[in-house]
């Protein structure tokens, strides 16, 4: 099939699109604005309907509205916003709604930069909002990885009655590669969602959609339902991308662009005869906890890397479960390590250990 | 014959309202409403958070809960997902005029097909009576003791005189329930309201005048009176925006 020469953010928003989304709403923030500008001109080509909202506080409540009819909804941000976002999120979880987030991360706290980062996984995978509930967080590391994981999103907020977040950065979202653009979905293929949508109750008992019990044991009822459907999650969707790990006799984790940047070290490793391998988390929660177990049982130690003071690192050490050493190697404030460094960090480590 | 009956948009379940509370009337209206214009069917509910979050229970029609504050961005949702349904939104002063008041000027701005009924009792209800943008100067609450004082506090907030400047609104009257021809207004008003929406005119919003006995430390009584002497001055009753015509 013809590849096109595209921007991150615009092939995300072609892949919604394709995967069935006909419902964007979003408030304007850099580095992902692309995606809402590629909706607005999209999205009436298809009968489709783009709103620009007032804040993201307004946004992830019109998501939850249309996500509520059962279409397939989406709305994008970086992490400011998505701060803003998370009261919402935490009811659009608690409701069982399918719908898609795109969050495209700057650098933090605060106000912090607008350049790529990794520091919202906290808030990513461990709930930023209030409550015990969880989203599904896919982490691509190629434009054509965004593309498919778009497409997945979409299905599995569907499958699971679940919110899904695109957990990218600045790098994903701004540069450019050539990708290979799915069919367009037929509308009328999607799942059918009439069994619980608000549609208006012609015929039928009215549906009625709410995170919300006041009775604590009926409340304990629906958490225990929540963590039924997290559990079977858990076990059914975990992903990764394993890269010369066969013989690898030290492993390297990393995940988005810095997945991708550590393609480029173990192979420059590999020249001076190191065993180095990578493993790249996809789904970072569910994390892909029991791969990641049985491959550090043969290596040497870990190194992470993150753009992040280190949060996934938390999760890999979970993982590793003192199975060899975990290291961590990160950089802060938006900056994207070059090959060259984490190749420095990880000969000084192993200078340090031997 | 049958001459007086439950509206079939009204479901069996016991409203759980203080006495005296105007959440019971309110939603009666409502629900003859909705049956008279046929629009059961169609209807979705966006009920809110305060007192009146059961009131999705209350109605047979297809509902949920929004955030506090956010039921005109979640109603904007449905209402753009399905554009042929009627949306209305149930909210509280609290909810509408204080957390919620950037969601309602937008969505009235942007002039959204959607219908607001707003309950304006001056006082938070659910949280045990505090302070409400629409607290009269001097009326004392849990959290203004010494009676609301501007200095403090600011000024009562007149919700239905900002949103009459925005030329998205179609339709926008204050009206209360505090006597039985007040109540037949209310219910003109509240038709009107839901036509602004199916006739895709613009955003309707009915604000209603309404007693708080429990929160006020009155009898239903006294809180009729008291609303009839002071609300209607702060608050005057009357049309102020009609694009519908009759």
């Amino acid at each position: 099939m013809r590849k096109l020469m595209m921007k991150g953010n615009e092939a995300i928003a072609e892949s919604a699109v394709r995967a069935g989304c006909r419902l964007y709403f979003a408030y304007p923030i850099t580095p992902q604005s692309e995606i809402a500008e590629y909706m607005s001109k999209r999205l009436p080509e298809v009968g489709g309907t783009f709103l620009q909202t007032e804040s993201e506080i307004a946004t992830v409540n019109m998501v939850y509205g249309a996500a509520c009819t059962g279409k397939r909804v989406m709305t994008s941000t970086s992490s400011p916003g998505f701060s803003l976002m998370q009261e919402g999120i935490s009811y659009i979880a608690g409701a069982e709604l399918p719908c898609v987030f795109v969050n495209v991360v700057r650098g933090g706290p605060g106000l912090g930069d607008i350049q790529p980062a990794q520091s919202d996984y906290f808030q990513a995978t461990k709930g930023g909002g209030h409550g015990d509930y969880r989203l599904i967080v896919l982490a691509p590391s190629t434009l054509q990885e965004a593309v498919d994981l778009t497409q997945l999103a979409f299905d599995l907020a569907d499958k699971y009655r679940n919110p899904v977040l695109i957990l990218a950065d600045g790098m994903i979202g701004q540069m450019m590669e050539p990708v290979e653009l799915p069919p367009m979905k037929d509308i009328s293929s999607l799942p059918d969602h009439s069994s619980w949508a608000l549609t208006g109750a012609n015929g039928r008992e009215p549906h009625r959609i709410a995170a919300f019990n006041i009775d604590p044991h009926g409340l304990e009822e629906m958490n225990k339902r929540y963590q039924e459907k997290y559990a079977r999650i858990s076990l059914e969707e975990q992903r990764w991308e394993e890269y010369k790990t066969e013989d690898a006799e030290f492993l390297m984790v990393g995940y988005g662009t810095i997945g991708r940047i550590l393609k480029s070290v173990v192979d420059d490793l590999r020249e001076k005869n190191l065993p180095v391998g990578l493993f790249r988390p996809i789904t970072l929660w569910p994390f892909p906890y029991k791969r990641l177990e049985e491959l550090s049982k043969k290596v040497n130690f870990v190194l992470t890397v993150e753009m992040s003071s280190g949060q996934m690192v938390e999760d890999v050490r979970l993982a590793v479960n003192g199975k060899a050493p975990v290291y961590f190697y990160g950089r802060m404030g938006g900056i994207v390590p070059t090959p060259n460094e984490i190749r420095f960090a990880f000969e000084n480590l192993l200078k340090e250990v031997k | 014959m049958v001459i007086f009956s439950r509206p079939k948009s009204l479901s069996e379940k016991e409203f759980t309202y203080c006495p005296g509370c105007h959440h019971g009337i309110v939603h009666r209206l409502i629900a003859e409403v909705i049956d008279e214009l046929g629009i059961q069917e169609k209807t979705i509910m966006v009920a809110p958070v305060g007192c009146s979050v059961f009131a999705y229970e209350f109605f047979n029609v297809d509902g949920t809960v929004a955030p506090h504050g956010r039921a005109l961005a979640v109603a904007t949702g449905i209402k753009r997902a399905l554009p042929d349904r009627v949306v209305f939104t149930y909210q509280g002063d609290g909810d509408l005029a204080a957390i919620g008041i950037g969601e309602t000027i937008h969505a009235a701005n942007r002039g959204e097909k959607l219908t607001t009924i707003f309950i304006n009792n001056a006082v938070y209800g659910m949280t045990g009576g505090q302070m409400a943008p629409t607290t009269l100067l001097g009326q004392k609450t849990t959290t203004t003791p010494y009676g609301r004082n501007p200095e403090n506090d600011g000024y009562p907030f007149h919700v239905s005189e900002i949103l009459s400047t925005l030329p998205g609104v179609a339709y926008l009257e204050r009206v209360t329930v505090s006597t039985p021809q007040n109540i037949r207004n209310a219910k003109k008003a509240i038709r009107k309201a839901f036509i602004a929406q199916i006739k895709g005119v613009g955003f309707g919003l009915v604000e209603v005048l309404s007693t708080c006995p429990t929160n006020w430390g009155m009898s239903p009584v006294e809180a009729q009176k008291w609303l009839l002497e002071n609300m209607t001055k702060e608050y005057p009753l009357g049309v102020f925006v009609d694009k519908v015509g009759d």
